[in-house]
């Protein structure tokens, strides 16, 4: 494990180590490394269990960070690389040659944060969105509340009534006054 | 005896890259949709299969039925209000979520569990399997067309459910695993409710049910050698689980990763080889009756403190620090995790769940479904274990 984030920070430029758990440790990667960091955490160093792929909106920096999260399972350890790109129209690099259900999860990124992973095979595909044709879902500036208030027909509020007025005039009639 | 072989040197046609040719326009193929809505098919999701004959010659999964957007919704709630949305990811076993949830915030808050607390989270998670691996074993029979074995683990998995309502107050949905402990501790005599409702459920599940599936002609033909995974693709379409235990990957949280008191429990890990679906179904009895065995030894070995909360502040004003942290743990699926990315404040920055189905239902099930039989797509989905909701969060 020590060689291994030894070779990551000096031959792929990896940096900003963190130690979260004995068993899980995060590092950050330039987009250009990641790759060929990938592919060699899966073909030599046993890391070949792709845990995750996810995405996260630093909408204030103007970054998208991707953390990629592989696990060895002769070690028992993780190893969780961060990547940040910039928030607007920036590609990201496929893995799908390396781990074939990467391909969901970019499909699924392409389509909730708008990131475009060319080379990847049926990322255009909808993956759970039918027709979505407003700003992707998961980041941060969507608003769920005016999006909802704009597509779906207003209705009326809850009318509240006193209930000693409300019975009075459900239970007697005008006659009965 | 007619000794019939089939001619597969010219069918299926195949493109130089190895896969099924497939021309629409031939009039040789058929497209067909199994679901959302279909006996055959777990939860709400679709398959859009190509077929010739009866043999698949593509498949595609459809999901988006079950969309509610948990992870954006939990965004914009304080972190208590995140456990009624979080429980709804996975139905049949809700409990998985809430410990991920309150175990990644714990980690990044830097709360101290009391030991109690770690007992009754075990003897939760250890029920939901219990109850979640019943229901598995009826749908698997049921999706060959044996449904009375599906009536017996339905009343099973009823008497779990109510040793649940006694614990926590709920029947499906429970929401007892929350930060910094759990909500209530066990009732008086439920040690020996509990046990009698583990009795019946080992007589049942070892005579009756082991007669009815695993000593069945019916079930043998139709899963022996069925439904095969290649053990060698397993890491790269991160299967885990029975699902990998069966093809003799042995990956199991409790094990690689101890967490709670699963490091104090003396259990095995059920394990087979021949990954097909019978394997598959082998290993989650076994795994079952280690469920049984395992609730068996916490009730015995549970210390008798009262206290079951750590002293924790008004749960309106929680703020978690700064940091990003991955829980995980062995769901009766498979691994189930959930990554945290706090910014500091008192909401959530971004929470991604890691569903087992996720890679189980969408890459792995398109290529098993290749040149597999129509009949075969509801055992085969079935005893990959999945559950929409995961998939689509």
């Amino acid at each position: 494990m020590k060689a291994t984030l030894e070779r990551l920070k000096g031959f792929f430029g990896a940096s900003d180590e963190v130690i979260q758990r004995d068993d899980l440790v995060f590092l950050t990667v330039d987009k250009e490394n990641l790759v060929s960091a990938l592919t060699y955490l899966k073909n030599e160093a046993g890391f070949k269990h792709l845990v995750m792929m996810s995405v996260a909106d630093w909408l204030e920096e103007g970054k998208f960070q991707f953390t990629y999260h592989v696990n060895s399972h002769e070690l028992k350890k993780d190893i969780a690389l961060r990547v940040f790109i910039n928030r607007d129209n920036e590609d990201m690099y496929t893995i799908h040659t390396l781990w074939p259900t990467a391909m969901v999860y970019e499909r699924e990124n392409r389509e909730m944060f708008g990131i475009n992973f060319p080379g990847c095979p049926r990322v255009e595909e909808n993956f759970v969105l039918e027709g979505w044709e407003e700003m992707p879902p998961n980041r941060r500036d969507f608003d769920t509340k005016e999006y909802s208030d704009k597509t779906f027909f207003p209705r009326d509020g809850r009318t509240t009534n006193d209930p000693r007025e409300y019975m009075k005039e459900k239970l007697y009639s005008e006659e009965e006054k | 005896m007619v000794n019939w072989k089939e001619d597969r040197s010219k069918f299926p046609e195949k493109n130089p890259d190895g896969t099924n040719k497939i021309d629409l326009n031939s009039h040789k193929f058929v497209k067909i949709w199994q679901g959302p809505q279909h006996p055959g098919v777990t939860g709400n999701m679709a398959l859009e299969l190509t077929v010739q004959g009866d043999e698949i010659m593509e498949s595609k999964t459809h999901v988006g039925y079950l969309h509610r957007g948990f992870e954006k919704l939990m965004e914009r709630r304080r972190y208590i209000q995140c456990f009624p949305i979080c429980i709804r990811v996975c139905v049949p076993e809700p409990d998985s979520n809430e410990y991920c949830l309150a175990a990644a915030a714990e980690e990044l808050g830097g709360i101290e569990v009391p030991e109690k607390a770690k007992w009754l989270r075990t003897l939760a998670l250890e029920m939901a399997r219990l109850a979640n691996y019943l229901q598995w074993t009826g749908g698997q029979c049921g999706s060959l067309g044996m449904g009375t074995v599906g009536q017996w683990t339905m009343y099973l998995r009823d008497y779990v459910l109510d040793r649940f309502e006694e614990l926590t107050g709920g029947r499906v949905y429970h929401m007892y695993i929350i930060p910094g402990g759990v909500r209530s501790n066990v009732p008086d005599g439920f040690e020996k409710r509990m046990n009698e409702v583990l009795d019946e459920i080992e007589t049942v599940m070892n005579k009756d049910i082991y007669n009815m599936m695993f000593n069945n002609a019916v079930f043998k033909t139709r899963t022996v050698g069925v439904g095969y995974i290649d053990p060698k693709i397993m890491e790269d379409y991160g299967v885990t689980g029975p699902n990998a235990r069966a093809g003799g990957l042995i990956k199991d949280v409790r094990k690689d990763y101890p967490y709670l008191i699963y490091d104090k429990l003396d259990f095995e890990v059920a394990h087979g080889k021949d990954s097909d679906i019978y394997t598959r179904a082998m290993v989650r009895r076994n795994d079952l009756l280690t469920s049984v065995s395992l609730i068996r030894q916490i009730l015995a070995k549970m210390p008798k403190d009262r206290e079951i909360m750590a002293k924790m502040p008004n749960v309106l004003h929680w703020k978690i620090p700064k940091g990003q942290t991955y829980a995980r743990i062995e769901a009766s699926r498979g691994e189930f995790g959930y990554f945290m990315t706090s910014d500091g404040s008192a909401y959530p920055r971004r929470i991604v769940v890691r569903g087992p189905s996720y890679t189980h239902a969408m890459s792995l099930f398109e290529k098993m479904l290749i040149n597999a039989n129509i009949a075969d797509v509801a055992a085969t989905m079935v005893s990959l274990h999945t559950c929409p909701p995961e998939i689509e969060r």
